[in-house]
């Protein structure tokens, strides 16, 4: 494979290699790479990534090959599958591999980050690039051993072979020797032919699944220090509150007790330090036992009025008086809305869900003599750190980050509040280690939510069954200018680009709630909305779905984003949805009243998903039998055992999302969900038999955290719609009984 | 005031108030962080533990209510065939994703195969669906219950 082009910049900056002499003997290379343009594109974004990347990997004498994972590992696998990528390179064994979790230090690792699924993306060309300059380095270290050209070597698993002499040694017997010598050009680095990768497409088990099952202690929860005391934090009920006054004499007295310590934030309640009451106990327990203690005046004003009820009212209203902006517009909707021979309009909205990762949001701190040392479960530890000194005026200089392992993210660890409170209570008691839990109740009431949402479509058919002209109008929040966290459009969203005539307009409406990005923010909730009602065109087209797919995306072509997003490859589209129709045998329907199959694609970060559902109905119940997925991510799966887990949690994720009931209600600002029994997650019944086909694509492989969410709930909803007629257009999905 | 607790054969003195859950007993007071908590209202099975081998949720358990029952907690609970063949399982088909929950999961599983040797799906579902996994790891869950218990393998391949 060739590798891809660098952007300009990109060239400009050379590729950095350094190798050292490591303790103890061996080769230590550090290698800061710049990154591919597609993968720049990719990166782009939120945090303004680095063009480079930076990798580390040590060959220890003994041959032990350590690789340091540096991202934050929430259980998507990174931890384990971007070691693959250099071990396929460097040709070791699998078992030969430790991997080290990196403390954050962004000038050694540049961007250190969990999210939008962006890590294989950008990381496997100079993964690669990685693993082939350190095996290259042995290659020559062991051929001035022999005194042999390199080019009569091989390696595998490990070692390196010279045929002609029947020589062999160990990578490790040759490391220290590599460490002296200069290390590769990039330029003329020669890397696998992808038809001679022995691990990277192999089902490998998770890095630390060994200790999982063994209760080891490797989340941030599980972090232990001498002395440590543990710590809730009582914020306001809802959101935006201000803290008025704190009587805390009682709690003090608390059993376990050792501090009760009002805190008056930056003001900044989105993104900084809210205004609340830490309580420290000896126990956990006996510090949340103790908030019922607390007798706290709150001001809770600023979120007069902001309840689910009003926002519904205010999005009906939105919609009658008509869009306040134009996000794009393509032709001639209008007219030809009012020329077209068949008109469908429906309206669809969903609600502000919780992300609920198991593991509450916790951290750990501990400030002595001017300096803080952090234990955090975190997608985003830099961001973290620049929120620290935003928030507290604490230097990043003066910050050690220690990266543990998260008991889930789904977007919750990109936002760092648990953090800048574990700083704040830690810093009110100098030398003692604070561990800040949040109660799951905690976690319910004060969450980034997944933005609720309201669109009002409306398609146009021709005389030949053809959608000719399609529009939307989104409502969503802002404060007129900008759109809240995660609660923005995609103007590229499927019709777009595939139909002549069609408009993306928006209104919105000011929030207290705080939002943000929730696993497939945005795609989430747009593809439910679209394909959903794209059946109904297709229904009232005479067709279906998956066909009213295909015509759209004619034949085989890119067709590029606005604003340099990722170009929409319509073969790859139609090569999913052909390849999940024969998975699931679509022409066949299944027997049995009110059962059905559903259909819905969707493409998002960088991955084309083609799902079907197949479920049945009785009465107000609905049963899931089956989920088929075709995906295309790429020419490689790097670790088929962790991509299949990922792929069924989305199709589980969404189906909860859709069935289980999920939704936060807001009044005056105040959540009214507060843990799992008001706030239903899935569960073992509700888990089908889900098939997965891969569609290899000629192109490097992509992220696999996300894409596969979005297509299920619509392929739900159009299912259910088959097997009752009746057209599902608002989540969670509630079907009365007839 | 102080309790004998029997955890994991070894019998520990406390002295913590009575009320306090055995979940935060372990976690807080002897170090033994593999039992999880994820709701603290027996919702979610994350702190699930076994008390004379049935399954219980250690975030509703008071450490007074205990007695002289034997605790045991996912650190011990490979020393049991059962759970060793669970935790093999568990591996061979690498069931998690973040692993928060998995410990939990462990614990019901092998109470289930202690009361029933060979459970149908039906069964699985039903000791299981206290215990929830916010990844979805369900399918692999089941499937290694299965293969614990020898029967077959629920298919999860990639075509």
């Amino acid at each position: 494979m060739t590798p891809e082009p660098l952007s300009r910049a990109a060239r400009e900056r050379r590729a950095v290699l350094k190798a050292s002499l490591l303790a103890g003997g061996g080769l230590a290379l550090d290698a800061l790479i710049p990154l591919p343009a597609s993968a720049l594109a990719e990166a782009r974004g939120e945090t303004g990534a680095p063009a480079e990347l930076s990798a580390f990997v040590a060959v220890a004498a003994d041959g032990t090959v350590t690789i340091v994972s540096k991202n934050p590992e929430i259980g998507q696998g990174i931890k384990t599958s971007l070691p693959m990528i250099v071990a396929e390179e460097l040709d070791c064994d699998w078992s030969q591999v430790r991997i080290a979790q990196a403390d954050l230090d962004p000038a050694r690792y540049g961007e250190q980050y969990a999210g939008g699924s962006t890590a294989t993306t950008r990381d496997w060309l100079p993964m690669r690039q990685t693993g082939a300059a350190a095996r290259a380095m042995l290659l020559q270290a062991a051929a001035q051993r022999w005194r042999v050209s390199a080019t009569e070597l091989t390696t595998a698993r490990g070692h390196i072979f010279h045929r002609a002499s029947r020589r062999a040694l160990g990578y490790g017997e040759v490391a220290s020797a590599a460490a002296a010598l200069p290390p590769p050009d990039l330029a003329h680095l020669t890397l696998k032919d992808p038809s001679q990768f022995t691990l990277i497409g192999q089902r490998v088990v998770g890095i630390d699944s060994a200790r999982i099952v063994r209760g080891a202690p490797i989340f941030g929860v599980d972090t232990r220090l001498p002395g440590m005391l543990y710590a809730v934090y009582e914020v306001a009920p809802a959101c935006g509150g201000r803290l008025v006054k704190a009587h805390v004499e009682a709690a003090r007295r608390a059993p376990g007790v050792k501090h009760v310590i009002p805190i008056v934030g930056n003001g900044d309640y989105d993104s900084g330090l809210a205004d609340g009451v830490a309580i420290l106990a000896t126990h956990w327990w006996l510090a949340n036992e103790a908030r019922a203690q607390l007798a706290i005046e709150w001001d809770l004003s600023a979120a007069r009025g902001h309840s689910s009820s009003v926002y519904r009212a205010q999005a009906d209203a939105a919609i009658a008086r008509g869009p306040q902006e134009d996000l794009r517009v393509d032709g001639d909707p209008a007219g030809q809305l009012a020329a077209a021979a068949k008109r469908v309009a429906a309206r669809y909205d969903y609600p502000f869900i919780a992300h609920a990762p198991l593991e509450p949001q916790n951290c750990t701190a501990r400030f002595s003599d001017g300096r803080l040392e952090i234990w955090a479960p975190s997608q985003t530890p830099q961001r973290g750190v620049a929120a620290l000194e935003k928030a507290l005026g604490i230097a990043p200089a003066k910050v050690t980050l220690h990266l543990t392992r998260s008991g889930g993210g789904f977007g919750r660890r990109l936002m760092n509040d648990y953090m800048i409170q574990a700083a704040a209570i830690a810093r009110a008691v100098p030398g003692v280690a604070v561990q800040l839990i949040w109660s799951r109740e905690d976690d319910m009431r004060r969450d980034y939510y997944r933005p609720a949402g309201w669109h009002s479509f409306e398609a146009g058919i021709s005389e030949r069954g053809e959608l000719v002209a399609f529009t939307d109008h989104f409502v969503t929040f802002g404060d007129g200018k900008t759109t809240a966290r995660a609660a923005g459009y995609n103007i590229a969203m499927p019709p777009a680009g595939l139909v002549p005539h069609l408009r993306y307009s928006q209104s919105m409406m000011p929030t207290v709630v705080n939002t943000g990005a929730l696993r497939a923010p945005g795609s989430n909730a747009l593809a439910f909305a679209s394909q959903s009602f794209l059946d109904e065109v297709a229904y009232a087209a005479g067709t279906d779905l998956p066909r009213l797919m295909l015509a759209l995306l004619g034949e085989p072509r890119e067709i590029a984003a606005p604003a340099n997003g990722v170009p929409f490859d319509t073969g790859r589209a139609g090569a999913v949805i052909a390849r999940v129709l024969e998975i699931c045998d679509w022409e066949q329907q299944p027997a049995g009243p009110q059962r059905a199959k559903g259909f819905a694609f969707y493409f998002s970060h960088r991955g084309y998903f083609a799902e079907v559902v197949e479920a049945s109905v009785a009465g107000s119940e609905v049963t899931v039998h089956k989920v088929w997925v075709a995906g295309d991510i790429g020419s490689h799966i790097v670790n088929p055992m962790g991509a299949e887990n990922q792929v069924r949690g989305a199709v589980i994720d969404g189906l909860a999302q859709a069935l289980a009931g999920q939704a936060i209600e807001f009044v005056d600002g105040a959540a009214q969900q507060s843990n799992f029994h008001d706030f239903p997650l899935a569960r073992m019944p509700l888990a089908p038999e889900i098939e997965i086909a891969w569609v290899r694509s000629a192109r490097p492989p992509t992220g696999l955290g996300e894409p596969a969410l979005p297509p299920v709930i619509p392929a739900l909803t159009n299912a259910i719609f088959a097997a009752t007629g009746t057209r599902v257009r608002s989540l969670p999905i509630r079907l009365h009984t007839a | 005031m102080g309790y004998r607790l029997d955890i994991n054969g070894t019998v520990h003195e406390v002295d913590v108030p009575g009320e306090m859950p055995l979940l935060w007993v372990l976690r807080d007071e002897l170090g033994l962080v593999g039992t999880k908590y994820g709701c603290g209202k027996g919702y979610c099975g994350a702190c699930t533990v076994h008390l004379d081998g049935a399954a219980v949720r250690s975030c509703l358990l008071k450490v007074a209510g205990v007695g002289a029952a034997k605790i045991h907690t996912i650190e011990h609970i490979g020393t049991s065939a059962t759970g060793e063949r669970l935790q093999r399982a568990w591996l061979a088909i690498d069931v998690m994703q973040c692993g928060y929950c998995q410990a939990g999961q462990i614990m019901s599983a092998c109470a289930l195969l202690g009361r029933s040797a060979s459970p149908s799906d039906a069964e699985i579902n039903a000791a299981m669906s206290g215990n929830i996994c916010r990844c979805g790891c369900y399918n692999r869950i089941r499937g290694a219950i299965r293969i614990a218990a020898g029967l077959k393998e629920e298919a999860d391949h990639d075509a």
